[in-house]
């Protein structure tokens, strides 16, 4: 290439740095003027293309594939470059364990409300592709939530953010290092969620101390309660429940199956309980005082619909009965003749009972439920206190008031949010958005350009988990180091990083930061080994790291308290996290959008709760809006008519209605935060709702509720079952054939579904979703009925529609033996195998859904138009490569995860040991946190699944039809205490 | 039901000549000469065919989710329509061969007009299979062809017999019109005065010279192709009818479905053969050759196989209560109270009330009632298959998958647009082929003045 040296204008190398610092991707430049985009550069290429031109005329065809070879090489380069540009090598030095094809396992930490959850990441060819539970690790035990399971889309969002803004000018990181350096005055406020990680808190003390004018807020919006327990003990303090000793157990308006930090081990703990036929028929007995259904109420043995304001109207009752100094209950309800048998059986199992209070509960009901806790002796037992696991555990509403409170004064210089979308979540009354405009320079770290971004001065992305090092403790306080398995997708940022400008280090990269801090906190003279130990095992093992137990005292004086009680036929309504997309911060996530809500199964939206008997007398149906009016709020929002509602509570889940930061959550729900004020952040009594006359369609994947007295669902008490273990039983000679049996001599795949640990919790659903390439279908087709996931969970409703008991039933393909989807295709596209597994060819699909039709179970999937999204490249790299994506107009289904079931086989023949029990593991019985799905070989006489198939309580699911499935289900035991009765 | 009617198969006073002249003219009319009322019905009908190609093109771009079908309800309007063509499609057949077969003379002024009634009919039917796959450039999988992958399709499935059962019946239709059509073409051929038309008519006519040997070897197999079409009228509807009966869900599984689906298909045959003919006699000024006889005969069959079909379903309802299944009751009491049920009491209006006025021999001999009553007929047919495909479909074995099925705009306009082809079928066919059988007609004069002639001993030759 010619450059022309005369007559040329100075270049602005400043201003050329600064154009290159700010494109992304590759980009290649051929000299200066082309960066510079002169006139003379682009004269020359004009010059120069014809050359090009006759060059290409005189090629032979040797030349021309020559050519091609080496463009292709390039091209090859080209498309696995970094963005930094190193040397580049021959894949003859691979990296370390790299086998194309087979994946790698890497060990790491999950952020949940600022708590870590282990996880083990997998990672295919460099492209971490599914998230599960680390099994060594205390908490997930390899088990694992929706969460967790969904978090790999957030990953590859193409919705995040991508460049460094300044608003909404693109700048660069020395911009913004270089501003924020510059401009950070004394008056510094840096705002972050729930910290427990220990290294980000060292740095923000690290920042506190230089600055010391500066100051730490934390606001998370649902975890609110840290006020009120510091008040209850008088000393801030970490309690953790173990329900796997707990025998009784009562929740006061506490979903510690789904919404505590320690949910998971709580819903492992609390499933293993339920399994009378594996623990000599025993079982733990679950009372749930709560006003909306949740996943908790939904197990519990006796649950009592009240308000949530009337919870600690019950829960003073009890503290009487149980003899605890407190103030009596102001008034009387409904449900009060449970006291007694309540109070018989929580002390009957003295040591082994437990009271949990739950997040929106005020303290006086923490304060009751601790000193019953402490009566029962449950204290050391089922109940631990502990040194608080976060790094400075604070009350996060004050906080956020003094903060709002110095912005509103204009004395600060410089806000430094450091993720959680302030701006939407925070409570409506303090104008947080206006109020982050009053400070001097605003700085947003945060995953999407969403609402609090459009409103700071600067919005750096930022690193999602799986790009970024780090550290999480989780809340039992084990502490775990998050690593990254793949290099930030579009440049994203971690906190750590950023907080390191203000400590000048600018360029300092987080692996540093990290490993330096633990260097130093562990004083480890052999500290590779145990870093890099560490980093394999998913977290660090040092005893010392742990919370030390504590034994706290409730604080009388709460105790003594007076109640100020709500007038029993006022409407109050409540706030809640939503069951599936949590407070916003998953709004943009198209599987927790589309799975369907555990109770409602509504998806795509939220909607206010209503109970059956104020539907009916407001003549409310189903997608009416009303207007919910709270003090000068006022918000329109759906109804949806929720059996087990309480009376007069109006349930509305926190996290839709967003209006920023992607394109998934345009136009999904209700925005709860705009009447959510920081003076009743959880319930609100006097409530004023109204009719609008409009309506708004919502898309449920329920149409029908009740089971129809159809038999899908065997359940008793745990009394009967122990006179009659074999009640789920058929009648033996109800199977007849014409037919010899077929013989299954080599493996028999077959799958158990315990329906009595099962608790609804939807993690299978997303874990399927993710190993199976699965795809989203978007509201208008979910609510014409052709939502794609291969598993789904019923759930029913039985009993009165204001007090029903619930029942869930995961349905996976049954594998059926005799499989009427089987004869009926006319190309033979479904067929089975071998070893009993019901499989299905996409390739010969021509898609006449007369399978579908013929599945009594229905849980075939049609692509009815083009489902799979093959255009959008981050997507493409999500995908499990063991997995076809399929086409429109192809029926699929579960295939038992047959991939895994192959990967295993082809290990057992390379290493000649056959396959063993558990070495083929599905993706929905992988997650399970209750281990409610087993899946084996039938024909293996030592597996679990063969020992629970001759279980007395395994029943299959429409037997009576012939079709002998290969999943079958264990019937469902509860456990109720006889001496209450059932409200009608 | 032959000799003591009173109204003849044909008018009086018709000899040879004046029947090949007034059949024969309507094709041969030139092209300025046709009437205004053909321009406009073949125009409304060309805008229904134009209907149906953009809506199959749609489909083909999009994907049957275009329509309203769902999981559980993964057959629709499709195979709904199919099954009603395809039930349509059966009068033809039944006419020529049964009715040759037993010797019915009325039929010779019905055969050619239903016949090609049932193959365009056939024509419609058989377009939907291929159209609600999934994916409909690979239908030839069904198909038994070597391959190099070795696939041969799944022959216990009865989408499988489905598409023989189907091509069968139409090549055999297609073959029995048209051996059919022979001499009257050579008919045409002789009487055309344009060149062009005379060269197409005498390629389509074979040859025929009207020898002797012609017509000894032509009623021959003609025999022999209706006794080879009479299994046929059975056997399609048997099959189409196994779809749903070879199924496991309630509503579906069900013995009686092969005698009830025939039944209805010859029903709803006759029925279609109704509509048409009566308006077209009155057009096409044939009342001479459709006598009031033939109106009587056919709306006899039509009230007879209703009785059939009104059988079926008081079987269907007494498993229903009687059969001891759960899921079939659940189904049976959602027809009389569930969200389609309206639709089912039209369907038992339409097919088991309203042909009961057909006992009256004034209401079968009238030209307008009739039509009404074929009307409803044709719709209580269409009702009854969408009950049993989508009402069925709709409430199976778990609560948890109940969907309902709701129609798209596409379901509606692809079965409009099959509507619109089969009309541009019918008016094509009045305009280009003799609608009645010619050489039958003249024969039966043959007949009559051999019968009136028998005592007279008088031959009446009549040239050609």
């Amino acid at each position: 290439m010619t450059t022309d040296n005369k007559s040329q204008e100075q270049l602005d190398l400043a201003a050329l740095r600064k154009r290159l610092a700010s494109q992304h991707g590759k980009n290649y430049w051929r000299s200066l003027n082309e960066l510079a985009e002169t006139e003379e550069f682009s004269e020359i290429v004009k010059r120069e293309f014809p050359r090009q031109a006759q060059f290409l005329e005189e090629f032979s065809r040797r030349d021309f594939l020559k050519v091609l070879g080496a463009s292709l090489a390039l091209a090859g380069l080209a498309a696995c470059s970094p963005r930094e540009i190193g040397k580049i090598l021959p894949y003859s030095t691979a990296p370390e364990d790299l086998i194309p094809g087979k994946p790698l396992y890497f060990a790491s930490a999950m952020p949940k409300d600022g708590y870590g959850l282990g996880v083990l990441v997998r990672s295919e060819m460099g492209r971490p592709i599914k998230v599960d539970g680390n099994p060594r690790h205390p908490v997930s035990q390899g088990t694992s939530d929706m969460f967790m399971q969904a978090s790999i889309l957030d990953l590859y969002d193409p919705d995040r953010a991508k460049n460094i803004t300044a608003q909404g000018t693109v700048k660069t990181w020395d911009d913004f290092s270089a501003a924020l350096a510059a401009q950070s005055g004394p008056n510094l406020r840096i705002l972050t969620g729930t910290v427990s990680s220990p290294s980000l808190a060292d740095e923000i003390q690290a920042v506190l101390a230089k600055f010391p004018q500066a100051k730490w807020h934390q606001y998370s919006p649902l975890s609110l309660t840290r006020g009120a327990l510091t008040q209850v003990f008088d000393q801030p303090v970490s309690v953790q429940y173990h329900f796997d000793k707990a025998s009784v157990i009562l929740s006061l308006d506490s979903d510690f199956l789904f919404r505590e930090p320690g949910s998971l081990r709580y819903s492992q703990d609390f499933g293993i309980r339920r399994n009378p036929s594996e623990s000599n028929g025993s079982m733990n007995r679950l009372y749930v005082v709560e006003s909306s259904l949740t996943l908790t109420g939904s197990n519990a043995d006796h649950r009592l619909a009240v308000r949530s304001a009337d919870v600690e109207t019950f829960a003073r009752a009890l503290a009487v009965r149980m003899g605890i100094q407190t103030g009596a209950p102001a008034d009387k309800m409904p449900g009060l003749d449970w006291i007694e048998p309540l109070a018989d059986d929580l002390l009957s199992a003295k040591g082994s009972s437990l009271v949990i209070a739950g997040e929106r509960q005020p303290a006086i009901v923490h304060a009751i439920a601790h000193a019953i806790n402490q009566a029962l002796g449950a204290v050391g037992n089922t109940v631990v206190y502990t040194d608080p696991v976060e790094s400075n555990p604070i009350d996060q509403l004050a906080s956020l008031r003094d903060l709002s409170q110095d912005l509103d004064q204009g004395i600060v210089d410089t806000l430094l949010i450091l993720e959680g979308n302030p701006a939407y979540t925070a409570p409506a009354d303090l104008d947080f958005p206006g109020l982050i405009q009053k400070a001097k320079m605003s700085v947003y770290l945060g995953l999407h350009a969403d609402e609090t971004a459009a409103l700071t001065t600067w919005h750096i992305p930022a690193a999602h988990y799986l790009e970024m090092w780090g550290d999480l403790r989780s809340y039992e306080g084990t502490t775990s180091i998050v690593q990254p398995l793949i290099e930030p997708l579009y440049g994203g940022k971690s906190s750590l990083e950023v907080l390191a400008i203000l400590l000048g280090q600018k360029d300092a990269k987080g692996y540093d930061l990290v490993q330096k801090y633990w260097q130093n906190r562990l004083k480890e003279s052999n500290f590779e080994v145990v870093w890099k130990q560490t980093l394999r095992d998913g977290f660090i093992f040092d005893i010392g790291l742990f919370p030390q137990p504590i034994a706290p005292q409730v604080n009388s004086s709460v105790l003594a308290s007076v109640q100020q009680s709500l007038a029993s036929d006022v409407l109050e309504i409540t706030f809640e996290p939503d069951p599936t997309i949590w407070d916003g911060q998953y709004t943009n996530n198209a599987w927790l959008q589309e799975l369907p809500k555990p109770l409602t199964k509504l998806t795509w939206d939220n909607a206010a709760l209503v109970s059956p008997k104020i539907a009916q007398s407001l003549a409310l149906n189903d997608g009416d809006i009303i207007q919910i009016k709270l003090g000068e709020r006022s918000l329109e929002a759906p109804i949806y008519v929720q059996p087990g509602q309480a009376e007069n509570s109006l349930a509305i889940s926190l996290g839709y209605g967003r209006k920023q930061g992607g394109k998934v959550l345009e136009g999904t729900g209700f925005n709860a935060y705009s009447i959510r004020t920081s003076s009743a952040p959880w319930f609100a009594g006097d409530v004023q709702i109204s009719k609008t006359g409009k309506t708004y369609q919502l898309a449920t994947t329920r149409d029908h509720q009740s089971m129809e007295g159809r038999d899908l669902i065997r359940e008793t008490s745990l009394a009967e079952y122990l006179q009659n273990p074999n009640f789920a039983q058929d009648s033996p000679d109800e199977q007849h054939s014409l037919y010899a049996p077929v013989n299954y001599p080599g493996h028999a795949w077959g799958m158990s579904i315990n329906l009595g640990s099962c608790i609804g919790c939807n993690a299978c659903v997303l874990a399927c979703q993710a190993e199976n390439n699965i795809p989203t279908v978007g509201k208008d087709q979910v609510s014409r009925s052709r939502e794609m996931h291969w598993l789904r969970i019923d759930r029913y409703f039985q009993g009165s529609l204001d007090a029903p008991s619930v029942a869930f039933e995961p349905v996976p393909c049954m594998h059926c033996e005799q499989a009427p989807c089987e004869p009926v295709c006319p190309v033979g596209a479904t067929a089975h195998n071998a070893e009993g597994i019901n499989e299905m060819t996409y390739n010969r699909c021509v898609g006449t859904r007369y399978c579908s039709n013929n599945c009594p179970y229905k849980v075939r999937r049609f692509n009815f138009l083009k489902y799979e999204d093959d255009t959008t490249p981050s997507l493409k790299a999500m995908r499990n490569p063991d997995v076809s994506v399929r086409m429109r107009g192809v029926m699929e289904k579960c295939t038992y995860c047959i991939q895994r079931i192959n990967a295993a086989r082809i290990q057992a023949e390379v290493s000649g040991n056959p396959i063993k029990d558990g070495d083929v593991r599905t993706a929905c019985q992988q997650a399970c946190p209750t281990q409610a799905i087993v899946f084996g070989d039938l024909n293996d006489t030592s597996s679990q699944v063969r020992k629970l198939k001759d279980s007395p309580l395994t029943y299959a699911l429409l037997g009576e039809l012939g079709t002998k499935p290969r999943t079958t289900y264990l019937a469902r035991v509860t456990n109720p205490n006889l001496k209450i009765k059932d409200q009608a | 039901m032959t000799t003591s009617e009173d109204t003849p198969v044909l008018q009086p006073g018709h000899t040879y000549n004046s029947i090949t002249e007034q059949i024969s003219n309507i094709p041969l009319t030139r092209v300025r000469k046709i009437s205004r009322g053909w321009w406009v019905g073949a125009f409304l009908a060309f805008l229904g065919t134009m209907l149906l190609f953009y809506a199959i093109t749609y489909l083909f771009i999009q994907g049957v989710g275009i329509w309203g079908i769902n999981v559980p309800v993964g057959w629709g309007f499709a195979i709904v329509n199919f099954v009603w063509w395809i039930g349509i499609g059966h009068a033809g057949t039944l006419i020529s061969a049964i009715l040759l077969l037993f010797r019915q003379e009325w039929r010779t002024s019905i055969n050619r007009f239903a016949e090609a009634m049932t193959l365009f009919a056939v024509a419609n039917a058989s377009l939907f299979p291929i159209l609600h796959l999934g994916r409909p450039w690979l239908f030839y999988y069904l198909i038994p062809y070597p391959n190099t992958l070795g696939l041969w399709p799944q022959f216990r499935s009865p989408l499988a017999w489905d598409l023989f059962a189907i091509l069968t019946y139409l090549t055999v239709s297609l073959l029995f019109w048209f051996m059919g059509l022979v001499p009257d073409l050579a008919t045409m051929r002789d009487r055309a005065t344009n060149k062009w038309i005379r060269l197409i008519y005498g390629i389509l006519a074979l040859g025929w010279r009207n020898s002797a040997r012609h017509w000894h070897h032509y009623q021959s197999v003609y025999l022999l192709m209706a006794a080879l079409a009479t299994p046929l009228v059975v056997s399609v509807h048997s099959i189409v009818s196994v779809d749903f009966a070879y199924g496991v869900i309630p509503g579906w599984h069900s013995t009686i479905f092969p005698l009830y689906f025939v039944a209805g298909a010859v029903f709803s045959g006759f029925a279609m053969v109704l509509t048409l003919m009566i308006p077209l006699r009155k057009a096409l000024h044939m009342e001479d050759f459709i006598t009031a006889r033939h109106l009587d005969n056919m709306a006899k069959i039509m009230l007879s196989v209703g009785l059939v079909v009104a059988y079926g379903y008081m079987m269907e309802n007494f498993w229903g209560w009687f059969g001891d299944n759960p899921y079939e009751r659940a189904i049976t009491i959602d027809r009389y109270v569930g969200a389609y049920a309206p639709l089912y009491w039209g369907l038992l209006f339409c097919n088991v009330i309203a042909p009961q006025i057909l006992w009256f021999k004034k209401v079968r001999t009238n030209g307008p009632i009739l039509f009404v009553i074929a009307l409803l007929v044709n719709i209580g047919m269409w009702l009854e298959r969408f009950i049993i495909v989508v009402q069925s479909l709709s409430k199976d074995f778990l609560p948890s998958s109940w969907h309902l099925f709701t129609p798209t705009i596409w379901d509606i306009a692809t079965f409009a647009g099959t509507i619109g082809l089969f009309l541009m079928l019918v008016f094509l066919f009045v305009r280009v082929l003799p609608a009645i059988s010619i050489f039958e007609l003249r024969e039966l004069v043959h007949h009559k003045s051999a019968e009136s002639a028998g005592t007279e001993t008088a031959k009446n030759t009549v040239a050609d």
